[in-house]
């Protein structure tokens, strides 16, 4: 099994290394969940090693994992422990053995190019009057919006918000509309390799075709697999927060109006400790005129994580009881802040429930960057 | 004794130590009442340069004879102020200490009571100080050459040092052959160098090396004389006959090694019962010959039980040997190498890979293949033609029953059955483990409690070859300072016989650990080697008819301070 379990990981292209493992216990330690939790990756990696692992299919708290990858970063031997739980996902998926929701997630992305089980037809309604392009029609910059601002309410408020800045900014960009497809960042972490293969291989041609220098996602998961799992290799892929940031600074987008509110930011895992890209959007809110930037107490590399990632987006989890996001949401209110900034659709949505649920509502306003520059324009 | 003494007495604050308890400037008044007295100041810090520098001038400007300070421990700066003492025109044997700190202010919480004891000190230290003598400080000759006891690495490296630094160098080894455990070993961890790559180079040196004079098959016999002269009597078992020899030296370096403990003492792991079951030692010679096979079989499953016969204090061994999880990481990688097929479990209490390249040694072992699973084995079995290791997976919290082909006992270091001999013959401490005691574990590590003798390898601790190499290599500059300088520096404050008064009884021979009185055979009276005499007083405190003093400590200057006490 060891060695099985290193092997397939090895196939997948994962960096795994369970024979690196000193059982120091880094990775539980810091793990956001496994204080809520049974799961442990630390003794999965044990028993990995020992060939001890149980019956996974009796094991539901492995879908618990948000990949946020607090564990890869700190482990000091690079064992990679998240890894393993992708892998061990793998092996599920393989034999069917998956929670309902995500099947259904699997199925509408393999059906309908999205996990939120709209029809493909309708992904560019969103856009419809706003004097987007397609990016058939020639661009400078490929924007790709991503299923949950194509699709969510909430989060299409997002995607007009974001045409809005980059027309202000004389943007030359343009969408693939209908043409445009789920980049299979989840698909991947809960463990569906066969599916995120038969994407790369759909979706990457297409992308390529478009032949611009630039691409731009609204979402850090897209931006992730985009820029270390496509192999798109002729183009600069940026999540519009590096965007956005290199526009202020070269003097393109500039304000006018003002935003006179008091603002905390939330750093999303797959921006931060997965790429590390922590000033931009600071640089960018502190940019806003009027804005009063606090931070909370776990910000930057100890950010604390919201759980949408992952597939944690279409399963709820064995404990729906103490989210962290009602943890995070109290911490942002604290500061005082009115304004709790986000930069990803799922932070943004498993927030404002938050939000919603802890009765937070009159006090604090979860927002995405992008809807404070537009405000500010 | 002839002018009256003109005494000097400084009161020490030590910060709040002393000065928040003992009203410091009453004990100055105080003094400044005692005989003989001529100033008396208080100050924060004495051993403070501006502390100091009271002492200089007080000296000089008053023609002070002797000083006192009250303070601290003489431990650690009695040297300092006796240092001060003689800059200020003192004689450095004319200075006393009264300890207000650690004796009193340390000690007691009521002020008043305080003051008074420290009054009492003070007068004492006075009353000593009134009645000293001035001593000179003395060197005495060294006879150039090192004495090496031990042909391993450590005694081949340091006497290779002793002798490039143009010094005769004796190594006197036990066995018949230089190169000790090392010689037993096939690759050296971390770096999986082969032994027989560097280790036949040096005993090459040490062989044609002009300086160098090897007695193998030899013992020392009897050591005399003191740091600077030492006489070796080395006594070599060639072909039946013995031999001896009697060597001239300043310094002697012990290198005598470790003794590898005997797993039958561990009976639950079944070393001697069960073919299968064999020591890192045993395994270091399998695989330098290349043959793993057990009962003309290629294991499937070999296993490492680390910390045998270590950190275990029923066999009254609780320290750590340093070198088995190194040697397992070792071992384990090799098998991996010459047996791919073959599962290699390493069970452990704890993982101790420190040193240079440790850590990363470590990981190499688990990236080629070898399993860490925590857990103290417990017992070994027999199952068929394989053994049953019986082990909790402390992490796992289960027990388990692993079958295996080759059991390899990670065996520590203990000190030698000799190490008894040794001790006696050169007078070294030891500390409870066993092994020979350092001067001091941070600041003298090389040190012995004896004067010129010094410690290199594992009969001081168990340690890895650069570790021993390093200590060697310390112990031969240290045992060159008294061979460079030409001369050593010998205490003052010795003991010394009246011969008027000595009955030449030789119970003071008797009772010197140091061998420093000796009946001289013309007169029939006892004389002291001050050279040799530490000035411990065991003589003079046994001699029937009182004919012993020792100088700094007479009968009447004890008596002083004894007599101000008990006023």
């Amino acid at each position: 099994m060891q060695a099985d379990i290193q092997e397939l990981a090895r196939e997948l292209g994962l960096g795994l290394d369970i024979l690196g493992c000193i059982q120091c216990g880094k990775c539980t330690g810091g793990c956001p969940i496994s204080i809520t939790t049974a799961l442990n990756v630390r003794f999965l990696v044990y028993e990995a090693l020992v060939d001890a692992l149980p019956d996974l299919g009796e094991m539901e708290e492995l879908w618990d994992c948000t990949c946020c990858f607090t564990c890869v970063e700190r482990c000091p031997k690079d064992v990679r422990p998240a890894e393993l739980i992708i892998s061990l996902r793998s092996q599920l998926v393989e034999s069917g053995k998956i929670p309902g929701t995500i099947g259904d997630a699997l199925m509408s992305i393999f059906r309908q190019g999205n996990p939120l089980g709209f029809a493909r037809e309708d992904r560019a309604a969103w856009a419809e009057g706003l004097g987007i392009k397609s990016a058939r029609d020639g661009c400078e910059v490929l924007w790709f919006v991503g299923c949950v601002p194509s699709y969510d309410m909430r989060s299409q408020a997002v995607a007009r918000a974001a045409a809005k800045v980059f027309q202000a900014a004389g943007v030359d960009f343009g969408i693939l509309g209908t043409e445009e497809t789920c980049c299979g960042n989840e698909v991947r972490r809960v463990g569906e390799m066969g599916l995120f293969e038969m994407l790369v291989e759909e979706g990457k041609p297409v992308l390529e075709s478009v032949g611009v220098p630039t691409m731009i996602t609204t979402s850090p998961h897209c931006f992730n697999t985009f820029k270390h799992e496509y192999g798109l290799e002729e183009t600069e892929v940026l999540h519009y927060t590096q965007f956005l940031a290199r526009l202020i600074q070269e003097g393109k987008l500039s304000f006018s109006g003002k935003v006179a509110k008091r603002v905390t930011y939330h750093d999303p895992c797959f921006l931060g400790k997965q790429n590390h890209i922590y000033d931009e959007p600071r640089s960018i809110l502190q940019a806003i005129p009027g804005v009063e930037f606090v931070e909370m107490d776990r910000v930057r590399e100890r950010s604390l994580c919201c759980e949408g990632g992952g597939g944690r987006m279409w399963f709820e989890g064995t404990n729906t009881e103490e989210r962290l996001a009602f943890q995070r949401v109290h911490e942002a209110a604290e500061t005082g802040a009115e304004i709790l900034a986000v930069a990803c659709p799922f932070c943004m949505s498993m927030l404002e429930d938050a939000v919603k649920v802890q009765g937070l509502e009159d006090r604090l306003k979860v927002m995405d960057i992008l809807e404070l520059v537009a405000e500010a324009l | 004794m002839g002018s009256r003494p003109r005494i000097g007495v400084y009161i020490c604050h030590c910060g709040a130590n002393i000065a928040s308890t003992v009203d410091v400037e009453a004990v100055v008044e105080f003094a400044k009442t005692l005989p003989g007295v001529v100033v008396a100041r208080h100050y924060t810090y004495m051993c403070s340069e501006p502390g100091q520098a009271l002492i200089k001038e007080d000296g000089a400007k008053l023609s002070l004879d002797r000083v006192v300070v009250a303070s601290c421990s003489p431990r650690m700066h009695e040297p300092t102020f006796r240092a001060a003492s003689q800059e200020g025109g003192v004689n450095p044997y004319q200075f006393e200490m009264a300890n207000i700190r650690e004796q009193c202010s340390w000690v007691h919480h009521d002020p008043d009571e305080a003051t008074a004891k420290a009054k009492i000190l003070v007068a004492a230290a006075v009353a000593k100080a009134y009645r000293l003598e001035p001593l000179e400080d003395r060197e005495v000759g060294v006879t150039p050459g090192a004495v090496v006891i031990g042909g391993g690495v450590a005694g081949m490296v340091a006497a290779l040092d002793v002798a490039d630094a143009g010094f005769p160098a004796y190594i006197v080894e036990k066995s018949d052959r230089l190169g000790g455990r090392v010689a037993d070993l096939n690759r050296t961890f971390p770096d999986l160098e082969p032994v027989a790559e560097w280790l036949p180079g040096l005993v090459e040196r040490i062989q044609s090396h002009p300086n160098i004079t090897v007695f193998l098959n030899a013992q020392v016999a009897q050591v005399e004389g003191y740091v600077g002269n030492f006489e070796v009597t080395v006594v070599e078992n060639g072909g039946g006959e013995e031999q001896g020899s009697k060597l001239q030296v300043g310094a002697i370096i012990v290198a005598t090694g470790y003794k590898v403990f005997d797993p039958q003492r561990k009976p639950e792991f079944g070393y001697g019962v069960y073919p299968q079951v064999i020591t890192t030692l045993e395994m270091e010679r399998r695989l330098a010959e290349g043959d793993l096979s057990v009962n003309g079989k290629t294991p499937e499953h070999v296993v490492f039980i680390k910390c045998v016969g270590s950190r275990d204090k029923q066999l009254g061994n609780p320290y750590c040997s340093r070198v088995c999880c190194m040697i397992s990481a070792k071992q384990a990688q090799l098998v991996r190498q010459a047996l791919p097929d073959a599962r290699v479990t390493v069970f452990y209490m704890d993982v101790r890979a420190f040193g240079k390249r440790g850590e990363e040694f470590y990981d190499e072992a688990r990236r080629a293949g070898v399993r860490y699973r925590r857990g103290n084995v417990s017992e070994v079995y027999r199952r068929g033609d394989r053994v049953v290791v019986r082990v909790e997976d402390t992490f796992l919290q289960r027990t388990l029953e692993v079958e295996a082909d080759l059991v390899v006992l990670a065996v520590g270091m203990e000190a030698r059955d000799d190490a008894d001999e040794v001790a006696a013959l050169l007078k070294l401490p030891r500390s409870a483990d066993g092994f020979f005691l350092e001067a001091h574990p941070k600041l003298r590590p090389v040190d012995t409690a004896m004067d010129g003798v010094f410690l290199a390898g594992c009969c001081q601790a168990p340690k890895d070859i650069p570790d021993t190499v390093a200590q060697a290599r310390a112990a031969a500059a240290s045992a060159l300072i008294p061979l460079l300088r030409g001369t050593v520096p010998v205490i003052s404050e010795t003991a010394e016989v009246d011969p008027e008064l000595c009955a030449g009884c030789g119970m003071c021979v008797e009772v010197c650990p140091f061998g420093a009185p000796a009946l001289d055979p013309l007169w029939g009276v006892s004389r002291v080697n001050a050279v040799l005499c530490k000035g411990c007083g065991a003589c003079a405190v046994t001699c029937p008819s009182k004919a012993i003093q020792v100088r700094h400590f007479r009968p009447d200057q004890i008596l002083a301070q004894v007599d101000v006490l008990a006023g």
